[in-house]
């Protein structure tokens, strides 16, 4: 593995994130959703309450409509518009391409989820919240971006149509958070035993991240995300060796 | 002579087709080799497959040694390739895809500032280099490819069509280039434009359907033609019934073709023997006036149908 390929794939793709309007499209609406989630769904003044739990709790919706928007060009376009013969003659291997272009884009969503930091500035002022509660929030919403981009980044590899990988992205992602939803688990659970429904409840994002988003660092969480990243990932380069010259 | 490309029954299958059947050559330092055949007979997909970007049904190639399936890292080291229709980073301008190509190529520094600058020079894309690539013209983005591939001074070319869509003067500026650097690289261009042939290449490959046809020197390849020392003559003042009776009555004469208009005869010598001298001398022993002479090397285009036709068959 050599990682100065890996810094070089990311570089590129991240100065072409913002070579075109899709990086401050992408930011103004995260920044809008998430503000307005939060103030209006997640009731953040009536709470009355000095956290960021309505901030949070809501990021798993938010990344299932706007992650989907940033991952399905990453292996799509190199397709469609013949590129990846390009790259994949470079003396490069499958898997630093991946990576190069995963990290570009997790890197790009860690910047957009930084810009939410007046938030955090704002119930500093209004009140004395527990800081340490928010930084494990801001970790763990990070770590579950990185596992939807990982999803979408391997979707994308699967098709040429950036449209196509949008929607199939955006479907294996509410998968993977409806798992963990209320309605679904309750939908199991009157009739399936109980091993099952944990086993279900267990790959869900939603399950995983909620413990982090309250502050409680749990080393299975961490672990959850990161494999989910990997496997993934793996996924990702196998898709791309085998469509490549489709 | 350093072997440079080594190709060994080379073969893809897509399912049922064979798009590369058992196709072997090799290609040595110094030489130009060009890659014709009809399209669809699998010129790209073998180009394809000496560059790694795809993985061959069965047998080997080598390039300065390394073995694509062992070594493909190696292999695309050496290499530079310009793929079909040159595609590129659209958004990019060439400055920062060129930048790009060179960090990845292990550059840094004064070097890859010389091998940018230099690239740019030799492909004459200085005066668009911070344009976007999606802005510039079907000549502009093939020589951005082509800035591209001869970027890291490679040992070894792969260009597929690299003057396809170029107008008369870009074709030539290409072809000058690919000369100037021909000495000591091992090129591979595949084309199917034959004026290419003789202004190009040193050695010809040509495949149809997937398999070898022939391999060998543009002069090799012009002898399989019909027109190989044919003789156009044509002979002022003397009817042409009479003309015609003396030309078929000539020992070495194979046949004789009768041409359109004033333009005289056609006249195919036996096993393609040279006759220019010996039949200039059988019309002057007539007290006839040449009013023209002159002989064919053979055609490209018919012996290139002849065998791409021929293997449909």
């Amino acid at each position: 593995m050599n990682m100065s390929n890996i810094w070089f794939i990311m570089k590129r793709e991240l100065s072409g994130y913002f070579a075109t309007p899709v990086a401050y499209v992408f930011i103004i609406s995260f920044l809008l959703l998430t503000g307005f989630s939060t103030f209006f769904v997640g009731n953040f003044f009536e709470r009355g309450e000095a956290d960021l739990y309505p901030f949070f709790s809501i990021h798993p919706w938010i990344y299932v409509l706007l992650i989907p928007a940033i991952s399905m060009r990453l292996w799509s376009e190199e397709r469609k518009s013949g590129s990846i013969e390009l790259l994949m003659t470079l003396p490069v291997s499958v898997f630093e391409a991946v990576l190069g272009k995963f990290f570009a884009a997790w890197l790009f969503t860690g910047l957009a989820l930084f810009l939410n930091f007046p938030l955090w500035i704002t119930v500093n002022y209004l009140g004395s919240p527990d800081n340490g509660v928010i930084i494990t929030g801001f970790l763990g919403s990070f770590l579950m971006a990185g596992g939807f981009l990982a999803i979408g980044a391997c979707v994308s590899a699967t098709t040429k149509n950036q449209v196509i990988a949008f929607v199939l992205s955006l479907i294996v992602s509410l998968i993977f958070v409806l798992s963990g939803y209320g309605i679904v688990l309750d939908f199991f659970s009157s009739w399936a035993p109980k091993v099952l429904v944990d086993a279900i409840s267990s790959f869900s994002f939603l399950t995983h991240f909620d413990a982090i988003s309250k502050g409680v660092i749990d080393l299975r969480d961490m672990f959850y995300f990161a494999s989910v990243i990997f496997v993934w990932l793996f996924a990702n380069a196998i898709v791309v060796n085998a469509r490549k010259a489709d | 002579m350093t072997l440079r490309i080594e190709i060994d029954n080379l073969a893809k299958h897509f399912g049922e087709i064979k798009a590369v059947d058992g196709v072997s050559f090799s290609v040595n330092k110094g030489e130009v080799l060009g890659f014709l055949g009809p399209n669809g007979a699998g010129k790209s997909t073998t180009m394809k497959m000496v560059t790694g970007f795809l993985t061959p049904t069965s047998g080997t190639v080598r390039v300065c040694g390394h073995d694509v399936l062992e070594d493909p890292i190696s292999v695309k080291a050496n290499l530079g390739y310009l793929p079909e229709g040159a595609p590129a980073y659209a958004d990019m301008t060439p400055d920062g895809f060129l930048r790009f190509i060179a960090d990845v190529r292990g550059l840094s520094g004064a070097a890859k500032q010389y091998a940018v600058e230099h690239a740019a020079e030799r492909a004459q894309i200085k005066h668009v280099m911070f344009q976007p690539i999606e802005t510039l013209s079907k000549g502009y983005k093939r020589r951005v490819g082509l800035a591209q591939a001869i970027l890291h001074n490679p040992p070894v070319l792969i260009l597929d069509e690299p003057t396809d869509g170029l107008d008369p003067n870009q074709k030539h500026e290409v072809r000058t280039l690919i000369n100037e650097m021909s000495h000591d690289k091992a090129i591979i261009i595949s084309t199917h434009i034959l004026e290419e042939v003789h202004a190009l290449c040193h050695r010809n490959v040509l495949i149809a359907n997937g398999k070898l046809k022939f391999d060998g020197t543009p002069n090799e390849l012009e002898a399989m033609s019909r027109y190989h020392n044919a003789v156009c003559v044509a002979v002022a003042n003397v009817d042409n019934d009479k003309v015609l009776s003396f030309l078929k009555s000539l020992a070495y004469i194979a046949s004789v073709e009768e041409l359109s208009g004033t333009r005289g005869f056609r006249v195919y010598p036996q096993q393609g023997k040279q006759i220019t001298a010996e039949l200039s001398q059988s019309i002057r022993d007539n007290n006839w006036d040449i009013s023209s002479l002159h002989a064919e090397n053979g055609r490209l285009d018919e012996v290139f149908r002849t065998i791409t036709m021929g293997s449909n068959k």
